[in-house]
């Protein structure tokens, strides 16, 4: 499908506020989601899960997306996928998957999507996968959605992803129930579920988080290696650090709904630039380094997503929120690019975060 | 599998003693004498040796276990009767004569089965159909006026007793309008299935409407349940259409608890629908046990409670079987 | 700065009396009946044979993956679970197979604090009757009266006396394990079992309830035994680290010489499968995959437990169980081919490792 994007939608859009920042997608993005705003009215009030927020993820690279819980991150999955229930949620912004709008696209175009150009993969493969049915059943019927082949071959099909994904055995583990699958093995059966239509987009929302260390290492070594067969795009969304460290070649951290540092990896870790990010990197124990002082936590904690605080989201916990002259408190800032491919929303100048940077954080982390 | 049949047996063989225990032994300690619990079975002009004499016949003098062992003798072996008419047999299972007629109590039970085997199928199927149907419904529209309408008006079925609205339609539609057969048409003695299923038409409604509304309930919050579940949202992300996500994933998972309420549900009705019967005057099982308790006729309750019970063990053994094929988690373990 | 502080730092071993606790040869099987006489046809051997002592004021962490037994030996220790086998002393008590009732003032020693900090609150109590309860439970009368030393708790752990009317459902996780921490704290215990205590926050809430369990245990003289499966989390907070494996004590080692140089394979293989917040270092470090998943603790592999995903197993590891011993002091290890040995042991045989 070549790129049919809608120029005029995008032109309509004010340049810094409309493209969240990022401008307009680079010829190479396979997903591109642009000012997406995902709200949920509720009897509390309105709940701004996801505020603004802009990334692109190309075809053969992994983003990961960072953020603690209520960050938005999964909600930002969920929309790109068009799993939210109908009615429940308020949708705006611009999601285009291989140039084709999904924002306010109908149910059918979507569903015909998922699965088949887009999968996902969920934090907990017990409960994502249904009891009664068997795996195979579940990944044949997952391949026949989008291909009008017969039971057999489709059958034929799961035995051989089951392979590919690294489960001993494939002929026969394909009739069992995912209870009689171990963690880990459930896991590369929901793996095998999730490429068997060969999507373009895969979404791992915590695929490691209920897995043992040595089982996480083995999933992301198959993700990894998979990535590389497959050449998808992949969107890794976690809390753990390490994880997207050793996955992602671009990482969004997250924060109350909106991203507030998008950089590659190399940066975010070496060359943070927002004071979230190396509060998170400060307050982390290392399992790499003799640390012999406390920890620095980030004081406070996430703000309600009904009760946003003002101006930038963040500011109630930041040590350097006085530094902006009230800025911080009153205005939200921009979500903006300071070094090459490198966006931020941060109130405080370059020099400040220099200065912060050499004298404050860098020794820290 | 074995063990559980085997506890099913063993659970028959405590019931019946239960039951036999609170019918002959309770009255007893309640002080009343042998004498006093014969003078129900002859006439009244009888006189105290009479009496006792019946009392006798009835094996009430004996010690309470010789009359038990007597009764279960004669379900495993069959036993023999004499009631002043001559020896008769009655082959195994026996549950003994009524002390009223003197009819063995088995063949008139087995008599009245298709009565109310006619009437609790008929309306399971009705029932299993309309409550879940509207459940689904009703949870797909959470919060819409077609769930609370149904809702509404499940709440009512669950209220209202059968009594009321048995004869509400009674009167409506058979006395009123005429469509449906009058109270007191025994469908056995119907010629065709036609006649048949008119004869039972409105008892099978007002019977199936008081459950439906029940498991619409059931169905519903089963429903709400499942659809939160992982694997909806997995089914979902898959690509499927939303009606084989509702369909095979959603109530799939939530059917398996109500095929557990079903299949006790049935068990029980097929032991007697005592309300409807009496309602609708059908000679089925639950009219049955009304006459005998109103006559008192010890025999001919024991044989219905026992019947009952057993139905209600044997569907407990069938739904537990059931399970295991419908959840592949209780297979294994 | 509490981690440079207290008795047990430094990586010091704790052995011989001066012991808080001291477990022996502990042993949990949990039978499987089946059948129709309900008949024994095997145990999950979940805990097997644990030998360690605990000094006064330590931090020793257990560590493991799921199954290894860590959260069942926790619940022994403060004898949640009767052990099946060998004992524990504290205090130099022997509290094996105390009764319940002669474990009631024992209990004011031993305190848990658990992994979900709301499932383990009643939620139709308010704050101050949960942290309040183990005052009630024991009849312990405070000076000032029981709910002015709630709220003391309170501010204790971080949160506000006028918390004491509200209901769990009102915090946060973090907030709620800090209610879950005073509670554990009322009775001035002297051993904290702590499972996961911060597994289930968010990393910024959990560096905070890291260092309020620090500062605790610098200013009331605490020793805490931390269940956590985060060998980040572990290496932080502990003095020493016991390594488990299906039930089995592998290794156990103050903190810096676990880390440094690690002697078990299992625990070498740990910790490299621990994805590191370092993209310098991504395909560089050295790494060990463990093949497959941990075997059942119902049917463990005979002798050596790791034998069957061990890269280095031999014939020796499948028949004769490794012994625990300590081949440096202080680092005890329980392998017949253990890892970074200066010395050249000659170690191929297990006779040869016991001498």
């Amino acid at each position: 499908m070549t790129s049919t994007v809608d120029r005029a939608r995008f032109d309509s859009l004010s340049p810094v506020e409309g493209l969240g920042g990022l401008g307009r997608p680079p010829a190479d993005a396979f997903l591109s989601v642009r000012d997406l705003q995902v709200h949920f009215p509720t009897d509390d009030g309105l709940v701004r899960s996801v505020d603004g927020l802009s990334f692109d993820v190309a075809r053969g690279r992994t983003l990961g997306i960072v953020g603690e819980s209520g960050s938005g991150k999964s909600v930002t999955s969920m929309s790109v996928m068009g799993l939210h229930k109908p009615g429940t949620v308020r949708m705006s912004g611009s999601i285009l998957l291989d140039g084709q709008e999904l924002v306010g696209a109908d149910s059918d175009t979507v569903r015909a999507l998922r699965g088949k150009r887009m999968a996902m993969i969920f934090q907990d493969p017990l409960s994502a996968m249904h009891p009664f049915y068997t795996v195979g059943h579940q990944i044949v019927e997952a391949y026949r959605v989008h291909h009008n082949v017969s039971r057999a071959v489709a059958y034929k099909h799961a035995i051989d992803m089951l392979g590919r994904v690294g489960i001993p055995q494939p002929r026969s583990r394909v009739d069992d129930y995912p209870h009689q699958f171990s963690g880990g093995m459930r896991q590369r059966a929901m793996i095998a579920m999730a490429l068997s239509c060969d999507p373009e987009l895969l979404i791992a929302d915590e695929p490691t988080t209920a897995l043992d260390v040595t089982v996480q290492a083995q999933i992301l070594d198959l993700i990894r290696d998979l990535q590389a067969e497959f050449s998808s795009a992949v969107i890794l969304i976690t809390h753990d650090l390490g994880v997207v460290a050793e996955l992602a070649d671009d990482i969004l951290v997250m924060y109350a709904g909106r991203a507030v540092e998008y950089s590659a990896a190399e940066q975010i870790f070496e060359r943070p630039q927002q004071p979230y990010t190396w509060g998170l990197l400060a307050s982390m124990p290392r399992m790499d380094r003799a640390r012999t002082e406390r920890l620095r936590p980030i004081p406070g904690t996430p703000p309600s997503l009904i009760t946003v605080p003002s101006g930038c989201p963040f500011h109630p916990r930041c040590a350097y929120a006085d530094l902006t002259e009230g800025l911080s408190r009153t205005q939200r800032p921009p979500f903006r690019e300071v070094l090459a491919d490198h966006h931020i929303a941060c109130h405080l100048t370059s020099a400040q975060r220099r200065d912060i940077w050499d004298n404050e954080i860098r020794e820290t982390l | 599998m074995i063990r559980r049949v085997i506890g099913a047996i063993i659970l028959l063989f405590i019931v019946s003693a239960v039951v036999f225990a609170i019918f002959f032994l309770v009255p007893r300690i309640g002080g009343a004498s042998v004498d006093d619990l014969a003078s129900r079975y002859v006439g009244k002009s009888a006189g105290a040796e009479q009496i006792h004499q019946t009392a006798i016949r009835l094996g009430f003098t004996d010690p309470i276990w010789v009359q038990y062992g007597r009764f279960v003798k004669g379900i495993v072996a069959g036993a023999d009767y004499n009631y002043g008419a001559g020896i008769e047999h009655c082959p195994a299972p026996c549950l003994g004569y009524s002390f009223l007629t003197q009819n063995p109590v088995l063949p008139d039970l087995l008599d009245r089965l298709p009565v109310t085997i006619s009437l609790a199928s008929g309306a399971a199927f009705l029932w299993l159909l309309g409550g879940v149907a509207t459940g689904v419904l009703s949870a797909l529209r959470r919060g819409s006026v077609l769930d609370r309408t149904t809702m509404g008006i499940a709440l009512a079925g669950v209220s209202l007793p059968i009594f009321f609205t048995g004869l509400l339609s009674l009167s409506i539609f058979s006395y009123g309008l005429g469509w449906t057969a009058p109270g007191g048409a025994n469908p056995m003695d119907a010629s065709t299935p036609w006649d048949w299923a008119y004869r039972l038409l409105l008892p099978w409604i007002t019977l199936a409407f008081l459950y439906a509304a029940a498991y619409a309930r059931l169905t519903r919050a089963g429903m709400l349940e499942t659809m939160n579940e992982d694997y909806i949202r997995t089914a979902r992300a898959k690509g499927l259409r939303e009606r084989d996500v509702v369909v095979k994933h959603g109530l799939r998972a939530a059917l398996t608890p109500i095929l557990t309420i079903f299949g006790l549900d049935l068990g029980l009705l097929l032991g007697g629908a005592i309300l409807t019967e009496t309602t609708f005057s059908l000679p089925g099982i639950g009219q049955y046990a009304v006459q005998a308790v109103t006559n008192n006729d010890l025999p001919k309750v024991l044989g219905v409670t026992l019947l009952g019970a057993a139905f209600i063990i044997v569907a407990n053994l069938v739904v537990d079987l059931l399970y295991a094929v419908v959840d592949p988690r209780v297979r294994a373990s | 700065m509490s981690t440079a502080t207290g008795p047990g730092r430094a990586g010091a071993v704790a052995e011989g009396s001066d012991a808080l606790l001291s477990v022996t040869g502990l042993t949990k099987h949990f039978p499987i009946r089946r059948g129709l006489l309900q008949r024994q046809v095997g145990a999950v051997q979940a805990v097997d044979g644990l030998t360690f002592d605990l000094a006064r004021g330590e931090t020793l962490s257990l560590v493991g993956e799921s199954g290894c037994g860590k959260t069942t030996t926790g619940r022994l220790l403060t004898r949640l679970l009767e052990p099946s086998a060998g004992s524990i002393r504290f205090e130099g008590r022997d509290i094996t197979h105390l009764s319940t009732g002669r474990m009631r003032p024992l209990r004011r020693d031993v305190q848990m604090i658990f992994q979900d900090p709301y499932g383990s609150l009643n939620p139709r109590h308010t704050v101050g009757t949960i942290v309040g309860a183990p005052f009630r439970l024991q009849s312990v009368k405070t000076d000032k009266g029981i709910k002015r030393t709630v709220q003391d708790l309170l501010e204790l752990v971080g949160l506000s006396p006028e918390h004491y009317n509200r209901y769990p459902h009102e915090f946060s996780g973090g907030q709620r394990q800090r209610i879950g921490i005073a509670r554990a704290l009322a009775l001035s215990p002297k051993l904290i079992v702590a499972d996961e205590p911060v597994s289930a926050l968010d990393v910024s809430i959990q560096a905070q309830v890291i260092n309020l369990l620090e500062d605790l245990q610098e200013e009331f003289g605490l020793t805490y035994v931390v269940i956590a499966h985060d060998l980040s989390v572990v290496r932080h907070m502990s003095d020493r680290v016991a390594v488990m494996y299906l039930g089995n004590l592998v290794e156990l080692a103050g903190r810096d010489a676990l880390y440094a140089q690690p002697m078990h394979p299992y625990t070498t293989a740990l910790m490299s499968a621990v994805p590191l917040p370092d993209t310098r270092r991504r395909g560089a470090r050295e790494r060990i995959r463990l093949q497959g998943d941990v075997p059942s603790p119902i049917n463990p592999p005979p002798a050596c437990r790791f034998s069957t995903r061990c890269w280095k197993a031999q014939e020796v590891c499948r028949t004769v169980a490794p012994e625990l011993v300590e081949l440096r002091p202080g680092h005890r290890v329980a392998c017949h081919f253990p890892e970074n040995v200066d010395v050249p042991t000659p170690a191929a045989t297990p006779e040869a490792v016991d001498s």
